[in-house]
């Protein structure tokens, strides 16, 4: 267990590409990260740095209080979890299991008590003499795990282990995953694209784009305050709806909202908008018309446009809705203002005067 | 595994056809020809022959000739065997961890590969030229006096070396596309799990790439027992003498220079019986130890 400190970490590759612009941020020791973030963001090649997979450029990558930089992937005291298992096809999941310890002259008494354990905890008792292509993807998943628990690294690394199981069991393997690292509390790094995934089982998240941290924080600083339009877009489902608004005079304005904000602002603003912030509203400001219902069963999800603006909508399911025109009002408590060019979040300078919005809300 | 199913009886049968009659015209008919022809003793002129029975064998087990030559050909078949695999897979784990230039490389050492036995064998007499083999030459500075088809041993060491090198190719190819269908994930978690590299080609690697070595072994064992008759034949020019040969270019010798049909088949179906055997042990006793994925 140790923590983890990367200071300007970057990486070049020969033909010149910054797959990651100079990342710095720290691990706490147990603590659960998970780095999302779409394909080709250099998620993976943080990942893959950190287990000494793929060469540092510049900057230092600690583990616990020494600088790994250079040193072998088998000598960081790492664990990895990879997406396709890598599992090796010709040993027996006992061997599987074993072949890290053995290489680490473990007396074998010690091995064999500690792939006991780690199979009976992971539901691989009956299986361990089975080879890997015996077994299903859930079970392959499993012995994985069991490779990287029964070594007690200082660290682990999951390189989107889920993303080859059907949805059932990713979401079984999700908590069982989540579960296991709670109880082992092992400081632990999990890369995925899944911002569902990225939400449940994380204790902070850093979410990466085109090599860049965009933003690092707990799920629901992440989503509450993201701090670009390109977090909002990417975390959440559906994502939140980004408008065109205007600020005036210390007013916001889109299509008939108009918000007093105490905000020195001029000029074209992105809004965002949580489609669960958006309420049913028959005296609401905003005039929706509804094009699609996606029925979810537990909600709806409506889609439309107003003043010609993409918007969504999530419904509890008691509320009726029809196909067309529909009002809404919005919970302003929750708004997101953004940069119109560069998408980054406005910070400060302005604060709802709710009182006098709620009143407004209502005329 | 799943099985297919046809429709007709007759057409798998009718697949098949081409294969089954090339197999038959080229190996069962003359097969079943040597056989008969191991029995009679031949007239050299071609008048006629005589049945003898087993004689053809008898004379052949009282031979210390050819109990020479058996022991050179099994020599001559593990030593070119061992060395084409070895120095082959040597060549492809390096070449695999080559990412730039692998393409030139791969090119250049296929290049070896086009070349026929004979032209192989040819190239090595010039190597080895007794007066002016830049090979001869290279030996005569280290103080080994290379005589090429005058000394027994420097002839059989010609023999290995040039085979090795023409075989090397073709096992460079298969090894190397072995190597790299191994997932790049496998590696890597081995790299985790096993600081030494050695350790982890022997734990890893090696096994994973044992069916294409299976396979290489079989037809590296035909290749030093039948093929390497053109380097052979090259290399001590149509005259063994004293010079070494193995059990296919006695045959030869015995059949077509010697005019001893019968004792050149008898020697045939030995030969035939014992790389059937070979094959059946192979794959009893090596096969079982091997996981394919």
């Amino acid at each position: 267990m140790a923590q983890v400190t990367l200071d300007s970490v970057r990486k070049i590759y020969p033909n010149g590409v910054e797959a990651v612009t100079p990342a710095s941020f720290q691990i706490k020791d147990g603590e659960f990260v998970v780095l999302v973030g779409p394909s080709g963001c250099g998620k993976s090649t943080l990942l893959r740095m950190i287990a000494g997979l793929e060469d540092i450029t510049e900057g230092a990558l600690c583990i616990g209080e020494n600088v790994v930089n250079t040193l072998d992937p088998a000598d960081r005291d790492i664990a990895m979890v990879f997406q396709n298992y890598a599992l090796y096809p010709h040993m027996t999941v006992r061997k599987n299991i074993a072949y890290g310890l053995k290489n680490r002259k473990t007396p074998k008494d010690v091995i064999a008590q500690k792939v006991d354990e780690a199979a009976k905890m992971l539901n691989l008792t009956d299986y361990l003499d089975r080879k890997p292509a015996q077994l299903s993807g859930g079970q392959r998943q499993r012995v994985a795990m069991g490779r990287a628990i029964v070594r007690d690294p200082a660290l682990f690394l999951f390189d989107e282990p889920l993303s080859n199981l059907d949805a059932k069991l990713r979401n079984q393997m999700r908590i069982e995953i989540k579960a296991l690292q709670r109880r082992l509390g092992v400081t632990s790094i999990y890369v995925t694209h899944d911002q569902v995934e990225a939400m449940t089982m994380a204790d902070r998240i850093i979410v990466l784009n085109g090599g860049r941290i965009e933003q690092i924080g707990t799920p629901s600083e992440i989503y509450h305050n993201p701090a670009s339009t390109f977090v909002a877009s990417f975390m959440g489902a559906p994502p939140m709806n980004l408008v065109a608004a205007e600020m005036q005079d210390g007013r916001l304005s889109f299509a008939g909202l108009e918000l007093p904000l105490a905000s020195s602002l001029r000029g074209p603003v992105t809004l965002g908008l949580r489609p669960e912030d958006l309420i049913i509203d028959s005296h609401g400001p905003l005039a929706m018309e509804v094009e699609l219902i996606e029925e979810l069963g537990a909600h709806r999800l409506l889609h439309g446009q107003v003043d010609g603006q993409r918007l969504t909508v999530h419904l509890a399911k008691e509320e009726q809705v029809a196909l067309g025109p529909l009002r809404l009002s919005c919970r302003v408590q929750n708004l997101c203002l953004f940069h119109p060019e560069t998408g980054a979040r406005m910070e400060g300078g302005f604060a709802f005067n709710l009182a006098q919005t709620r009143q407004e809300e209502r005329v | 595994m799943k099985r297919a199913g046809f429709a007709s009886r007759w057409l798998p049968i009718l697949l098949l056809v081409p294969q089954l009659s090339i197999i038959l015209v080229f190996f069962y008919w003359p097969a079943a020809y040597a056989v008969k022809s191991s029995f009679y003793l031949q007239d050299p002129f071609g008048f006629g022959q005589t049945f003898v029975g087993l004689e053809n064998y008898a004379s052949l087990s009282k031979s210390a000739e050819y109990f020479k030559v058996t022991n050179f050909t099994v020599i001559f078949t593990v030593l070119v065997t061992f060395f084409s695999l070895a120095l082959a897979l040597l060549l492809a784990v390096k070449a695999d961890k080559v990412i730039r230039g692998a393409r030139t490389y791969r090119t250049l050492l296929m290049w070896v590969y086009a070349v026929a036995p004979p032209v192989a064998g040819f190239m090595g007499l010039l190597l080895f030229n007794q007066r002016w083999g830049p090979l001869t030459e290279f030996f005569g500075s280290l103080g080994w006096d290379f005589n090429l088809r005058a000394d027994y041993f420097d002839t059989a060491f010609a023999m290995v070396v040039v085979s090795v090198w023409k075989q090397v190719p073709v096992n460079f190819i298969f090894f190397l596309s072995g190597l790299q269908s191994i997932p790049k994930s496998v590696r890597e978690a081995a790299l985790i799990d096993n600081r030494s590299a050695s350790g982890r080609f022997w734990d890893v690697t090696f096994p994973l790439l044992a069916p294409t070595g299976f396979f290489l072994l079989i037809i590296n064992i035909t290749y030093a027992l039948f093929d390497t008759f053109g380097v052979i034949d090259t290399l001590v020019q149509g005259e063994p003498g004293n010079n070494p040969m193995t059990l296919v270019y006695k045959v030869y010798v015995d059949g077509f220079r010697g005019n001893d049909l019968g004792g050149s088949s008898a020697q045939s179906v030995v030969l035939m019986v014992l790389v059937l055997a070979l094959t059946v042990f192979q794959f009893r006793m090596v096969e079982k130890r091997i996981h394919y994925t």
